[in-house]
């Protein structure tokens, strides 16, 4: 186990090179000038010239590559173009606002998914099947940002429930956080309940045709011990990997849902560095989600030996 | 997007796959009498065939042009007229919303098309040739995989600046590693088999190999997955286009008009983002409905899953 940690660890190692090899050649292609972009139609040339160099701008892109790298092996990220901060301060200030929307649209997938799931995959052909089966086909069909334009509409402005978007600190105002977070969550977290509850389903299904749970029946257990003591525990196996998975779908729901309720969170600073050409920003973001997502894949792919003794890591 | 996330990347048609090719070659698996028995097959077909109707003769069924203003009809709610209401600039949103198919409809099929031909010519030189190039293309496919779908794409497309062409092709490299590990993986299984020894023995010359005797069997969980990545691509491109990095105004596109009319919610105009947001919901739910229903024609032992 410890060998194969050890490896995948080291795997991750020229993935991760590449990735940031991408990263920087992709941003590099890009053709407005971030200095450009910031001084207007008019500028002075001896000011761009001078500010070109001092962003290293004017230097090879090799080169350019080896000091950015550099930097970040070191936790330097540079400082944004558009406002001066420096990169890594500019994401960790927004990073808990995104945790505190990702992670509250994790617990919502979850808490709806497990449940609906169960049902559905135990009381076949009922309201929970028909729940079961169209919610997930709906739900990752209709992209994020109309589910959020639906939310604002119906809750925001028709019925005035919760707030059209904003964001007031948990620390300052606990309750006006929460009003401003439920429809954020349920817009970030309806892709991910949506696919988590297919897989619930799916995997319930599939564990409830095998032998253990006919012996488990045949023993005289009652259904509810072989649903949850038998059938579940191995239904929960293909369901950890794909709630891995739904990490990365929230970082990247998190850009538009950010966006749309005016959540002041990694994800609309990224929106918002694109929009500007802030290259140093949008590179620090991209190579984070990346490292975070291969790190999450990692602890997914560990916790599944876990579950199941069955599988030998080789 | 994603999501996919919701991703296609997560979508279990790579699961299936061995069980897929294992499967003897089933030459009617579309016949009339397998299809009647797959409603969602039916439904699916049928959106995606008026969606196609409904952006070839987009012209002949908008009453006023949807690409010009007409100040004199600004802002009009749903009537008779303009079944979907008019935008702030007087355009027909429901025109609007046919005309966007087209850019839709066309992403997904291109940007899929690039991302398939790509992705199937990497996994094919990689699990057929092995050593070196399987190494290389490999660690290139777990950079590529390492980054969530849409969070690429809109890198790649932030970066080759905002266009319907640029797109098209970010959308594709974002689609290339999962045709790219299918094929891969397939292909793997297949060299082993003793037809591809045979043909080897009979003297076939390695391209002959690869195309006559691997292929075939790699196509079926190809289609499964081209099916569900063009739901994929449409939702990426609507996404992408209402981030502003789509298609440039005045070309109509879904996302942008959803994006466009998010100004006009506190003006009560519920209307014009109705139109764009139904149909991607419609089309990209008639892709998934299809590739699910595909899958389920391939692999009889999947059904009602």
């Amino acid at each position: 186990m410890t060998a194969y940690i050890i490896r995948r660890l080291l795997l991750m190692i020229p993935v991760a090179f590449l990735v940031s090899v991408i990263i920087f050649v992709v941003l590099h292609l890009t053709p407005g000038d971030p200095i450009l972009v910031l001084f207007g139609e008019e500028p002075d040339p001896t000011v761009i010239a001078n500010l070109r160099h001092a962003y290293g701008l004017d230097r090879p892109l090799p080169v350019q590559y080896l000091t950015w790298i550099t930097r970040m092996l070191h936790g330097d990220m540079g400082r944004s173009i558009r406002t001066q901060q420096p990169v890594t301060h500019a994401i960790f200030e927004r990073l808990p606002n995104t945790l505190e929307l990702g992670l509250a649209a994790l617990v919502f997938g979850l808490v709806v998914s497990i449940p609906v799931g169960i049902l559905s995959a135990t009381r076949r052909n009922s309201v929970w099947d028909l729940l079961g089966t169209s919610v997930p086909l709906l739900g990752i069909s209709i992209p994020n940002f109309f589910t959020g334009i639906i939310l604002i509409l119906l809750f925001a402005l028709v019925f005035r429930i919760f707030t059209p978007g904003g964001f007031v600190p948990f620390s300052q105002a606990p309750r006006q956080n929460i009003r401003d977070l439920v429809l954020p969550m349920i817009t970030l977290g309806l892709p991910s309940l949506a696919v988590n509850m297919r897989f619930m389903r799916s995997g319930l299904i599939d564990a409830l045709g095998h032998e253990y749970t006919r012996v488990a029946r045949a023993k005289g257990l009652t259904e509810r011990r072989v649903v949850v003591g038998h059938a579940l525990k191995n239904a929960f196996i293909p369901f950890v990997t794909i709630v891995g998975l739904q990490i990365g779908g929230l970082l990247e729901g998190a850009f538009i849902t950010e966006t749309i309720f005016l959540w002041p969170g990694v994800g609309r600073l990224a929106v918002d560095s694109i929009n500007g050409r802030d290259y140093p920003v949008v590179q620090g973001i991209v190579l984070l989600s990346a490292l975070s997502y291969m790190t999450v894949n990692l602890i997914v792919d560990l916790l599944y030996g876990f579950l199941d003794p069955r599988i030998k890591f080789r | 997007m994603t999501n996919p996330s919701t991703s296609y990347r997560a979508r279990p048609a790579t699961g299936s796959a061995a069980t897929l090719a294992a499967l003897p070659k089933q030459r009617r698996v579309f016949s009339w009498r397998n299809i009647r028995g797959q409603p969602r097959f039916l439904i699916g077909g049928t959106i995606i065939g008026l969606m196609i109707l409904f952006a070839v003769f987009a012209p002949f069924l908008t009453p006023s042009n949807p690409m010009v203003s007409h100040p004199e009809i600004t802002n009009q709610a749903p009537s008779l007229q303009h079944l979907l209401g008019t935008d702030d600039l007087g355009r027909d949103v429901l025109g609007r919303t046919f005309y966007g198919a087209r850019v839709s409809l066309s992403v997904g099929i291109i940007a899929v098309g690039i991302g398939l031909v790509l992705g199937v010519a990497l996994g094919l030189t990689a699990g057929y040739r092995g050593s070196w190039a399987d190494l290389i293309i490999s660690r290139f496919i777990d950079a590529l995989l390492a980054f969530p779908a849409l969070l690429l794409a809109i890198s790649i497309t932030a970066a080759l600046g905002p266009s319907l062409r640029n797109t098209m092709i970010a959308i594709g490299i974002v689609a290339i590693p999962a045709y790219a590990r299918l094929t891969r993986g397939q292909v793997l299984q297949a060299k082993e088999r003793e037809y591809v020894e045979a043909a080897r023995t009979a003297g076939a010359s390695e391209a002959r190999i690869v195309v006559r005797h691997i292929l075939p069997n790699v196509l079926n969980p190809l289609v499964v997955q081209a099916s569900l990545s063009v739901a994929f691509a449409i939702l990426a491109e609507a996404s992408l286009s209402f981030l502003g990095l789509g298609a440039q105004p005045p070309t109509p596109t879904w996302g942008a008009d959803i994006d466009h009319a998010r100004g006009y919610l506190n003006n009560g105009y519920w209307w014009m983002s109705f139109g764009p947001g139904m149909a991607i919901l419609l089309t990209v739910f008639a892709f998934n409905l299809l590739g699910d229903s595909i899958r389920d024609l391939l692999d009889p032992q999947l059904r009602g899953r």
